[in-house]
């Protein structure tokens, strides 16, 4: 046993990679982890339509925070504002008992915001409009409506598993595609596939399009489950929602084989793929809302591509958000896209000819006209 | 990489061209590869003339497969020049035999000949008929990674020639293989020399090498000697003497054992004392005297890629030239 013992820690030891991530990660990942789990909502985003938003706006306490009035608008403006994703609850003022309507997509806001409802002893009216949360005994009796939309139930597994299907892409698209690719390389076929005439395009698509169609057959399957199972709706449109996991299979692939590409072996490969999935799971909104994760850290969803993916897949599953409304998350999955990719196709090219990214090619090679590449 | 490149083709054909004969010489000319601190490679220069078979000895870390990756196109030299066809007319067989475990023998092929741009129709024709004079249909259907040595060996060497290249680089291509799955591998590899393709292939068996058209032999990144088995041999310096006992003395760091007996290298050519008389030098010994000559420094070690550089032509077998 002494052997063995010995022979493991020989190992680990010339295992730099390895060592660091046992003895590193683990400290950061409780660092950032740790400031990045919290189910508290401190603020919630509240848009106020009608006559009166701008005296209702103004005396709204926290944790509501008006982000915009629109004295001009209506019931339908507040919608709009809730499904665009622009406001987490939304105060329509009239004539009669206000309406409130609550993103119930936005789970822990949501509730939070049923929460202060609630806690206001009293209902009030200034200027004839009833304000949740205002003080006490000022006009006549009579509650706001409360809507709760796109998850009246506030049901748990109608937040997840749209975010699930990118926890699922993501699993494909980087573990399993960073191992494929690191494969070659311990079997001894990327020599092989070096001197074959393809193109390192050829070979870099080669190897990804399988995953891709998995990841979209696996992507189906777990709509499909979600759907029938969890009875999540789907009210949007189909084919955004497909751009959107296109453009997120994009990235996740592209993060596979660039992980494959500074990986010496399938160990490290998934040791680096985890460390890009347990972010992607903790930071993204997946489960702690952004707005809860202290800011220190909440800089790191916005890099991560499940950020953008939670954020078009719940929009698009429940809310019926446009694309227009959803410009932002493709924006920004395509940037992430261009540069994961662009990082994957130079690593990847060297990964075919490792005598250039080694040494650099100084000696020649003659080939003769007409002889082929 | 053509145009004034030309030139040095052509200075190659004519140094080692045989005979004059215009077919193309494949090959490197003063090749040298460092890792890091270590030379893998110094100056080393290797033809291979279509229609032969031509070998690179050594022992361990000699710098075989590391001249073989160049001149297959998996690895770029520092310095020197490497002639070789284009990648679609290269059949390589790197050390770790670049065969997909997990594939099957016929989806080996299949993904290889596609790889090389083979019509599908022509390339089930000839992987049924190199299967079957390798012996290999019956496990067609197999996964390679449940082939015995022998049989995936044959495979690979299948894989790198399916595509009837112009060049073949074999790395190794009977180390591990059983004394009739070689011969099949021989009978291939012959087959392949025989329609006109330049076979370069690297080796530990010394009586393999001896079958070849010309051999180069390399000893930690230097070329001691090139030419055919003969002239090597014939090239040997001093003499060689059998011995019943391991020589005293200098003499000691000059001797070795083989079949049951000693053989001692006299550099001067004069058996020395205690010797039971002089002895004919086969390759094996040669090769070693070669190894020995660099290793005493200066003797003979000098100028050994020049022999190297003079191929498969008139200047070889002059093993570490200096001596010369």
């Amino acid at each position: 046993m002494w052997a063995m013992i010995v022979k493991e820690f020989r190992q680990v030891r010339r295992d730099r990679r390895t060592l660091a991530m046992m003895i590193v990660m683990p400290v950061l990942l409780l660092v950032v982890l740790g400031y990045a789990a919290s189910f508290d909502v401190k603020s919630i985003t509240v848009a106020v339509s009608g006559p009166q938003a701008g005296l209702v706006a103004g005396r709204l306490p926290s944790p509501f925070d008006v982000t915009t009035t629109a004295p001009g608008q209506g019931p339908a403006w507040a919608r709009d504002q809730l499904r665009d994703g622009k406001a987490e609850m939304a105060v329509v003022t009239g004539a009669g008992r206000p309406q409130v309507l609550i993103d119930g997509s936005q789970l822990f806001s949501a509730k939070a915001a049923l929460a202060a409802l609630a806690a206001s002893p009293r209902q009030f009216t200034v200027g004839g409009v009833n304000t949740p949360g205002g003080p006490a005994g000022a006009g006549p009796a009579g509650p706001p409506k409360v809507t709760v939309l796109y998850n009246p139930d506030l049901t748990t597994s109608a937040i997840m598993i749209p975010g699930l299907c990118g926890v699922v892409l993501v699993f494909v698209g980087t573990i399993i595609t960073s191992l494929g690719v690191v494969r070659e390389r311990q079997s001894g076929t990327l020599e092989q596939l070096a001197v074959m005439p393809l193109r390192p395009r050829d070979v870099f698509l080669g190897k990804i399009v399988p995953y891709f169609l998995v990841a979209a057959v696996d992507l189906t399957i777990v709509l499909a489950v979600g759907i029938a199972l969890f009875g999540v709706p789907f009210r949007g449109n189909p084919a955004v929602f497909g751009l959107g996991a296109l453009a997120f299979l994009f990235v996740t692939l592209g993060i596979g084989v660039l992980i494959s590409s500074v990986s010496q072996n399938q160990g490290q490969a998934i040791q680096l793929a985890v460390m890009t999935l347990l972010p992607q799971v903790l930071l993204s909104g997946l489960i702690f809302p952004l707005t809860s994760i202290a800011a220190g850290v909440r800089w790191i969803a916005y890099f991560l591509p499940l950020t953008y993916f939670n954020q078009i897949s719940r929009g698009v599953m429940l809310r019926a958000e446009p694309i227009a409304a959803l410009w932002q998350p493709f924006v920004f999955l395509a940037l992430l896209g261009a540069i994961v990719v662009t990082g994957a196709t130079l690593r990847f090219r060297a990964y075919l000819a490792p005598a250039a990214r080694e040494r650099g090619p100084r000696g020649r090679a003659v080939e003769p006209q007409g002889a082929g590449a | 990489m053509t145009g004034s490149d030309v030139t040095g083709r052509d200075a190659v054909v004519a140094a080692a061209g045989p005979g004059g004969s215009g077919l193309p010489v494949w090959g490197a000319r003063g090749v040298c590869v460092d890792y890091g601190k270590t030379v893998a490679l110094s100056d080393v220069t290797l033809c291979a003339p279509a229609g032969q078979v031509t070998a690179v000895v050594g022992g361990d870390g000699a710098g075989k497969s590391t001249l073989l990756r160049c001149l297959a196109g998996a690895l770029a030299p520092d310095s020197g020049e490497v002639r070789r066809p284009g990648q679609e007319r290269t059949g390589y067989l790197p050390e770790s035999s670049g065969i997909y475990p997990d594939l099957t023998v016929a989806e080996n092929l299949d993904f290889r000949a596609q790889g090389y741009g083979m019509p599908r129709r022509l390339a089930r024709e000839r992987a049924a008929e190199y299967l079957d004079r390798a012996g290999l249909t019956p496990a067609a259907g197999r996964l390679a990674g449940q082939l015995s040595g022998g049989m995936r060996q044959k495979l690979a060497v299948i894989a790198a020639m399916l595509h009837q290249p112009d060049l073949i680089v074999l790395d190794e291509p009977t180390t591990g293989v059983d004394p009739v799955s070689r011969s099949g591998l021989w009978w291939l590899i012959a087959r392949a020399a025989a329609e006109g393709c330049a076979v370069v292939l690297a080796t530990t068996y010394l009586d393999e090498a001896e079958r070849c058209a010309s051999v180069l032999v390399l000893d930690a990144g230097i070329a001691l000697a090139a030419g055919t088995a003969e002239e090597i041999v014939a090239a040997m310096p001093g003499s060689l003497r059998a011995a019943a006992a391991r020589p005293d003395g200098d003499a000691a760091a000059r001797s070795w054992r083989r079949a049951g007996r000693w053989r001692v290298w006299e550099p001067d050519g004069e058996p020395g004392p205690g010797g039971d008389g002089a002895i004919q030098p086969d390759l094996t010994d040669a090769v070693t005297v070669a190894a020995l000559a660099v290793r005493r420094g200066g003797a003979s070690g000098a100028g050994a890629s020049g022999a190297g550089a003079s191929g498969a032509g008139a200047g070889a077998g002059r093993p570490a030239g200096g001596a010369e």
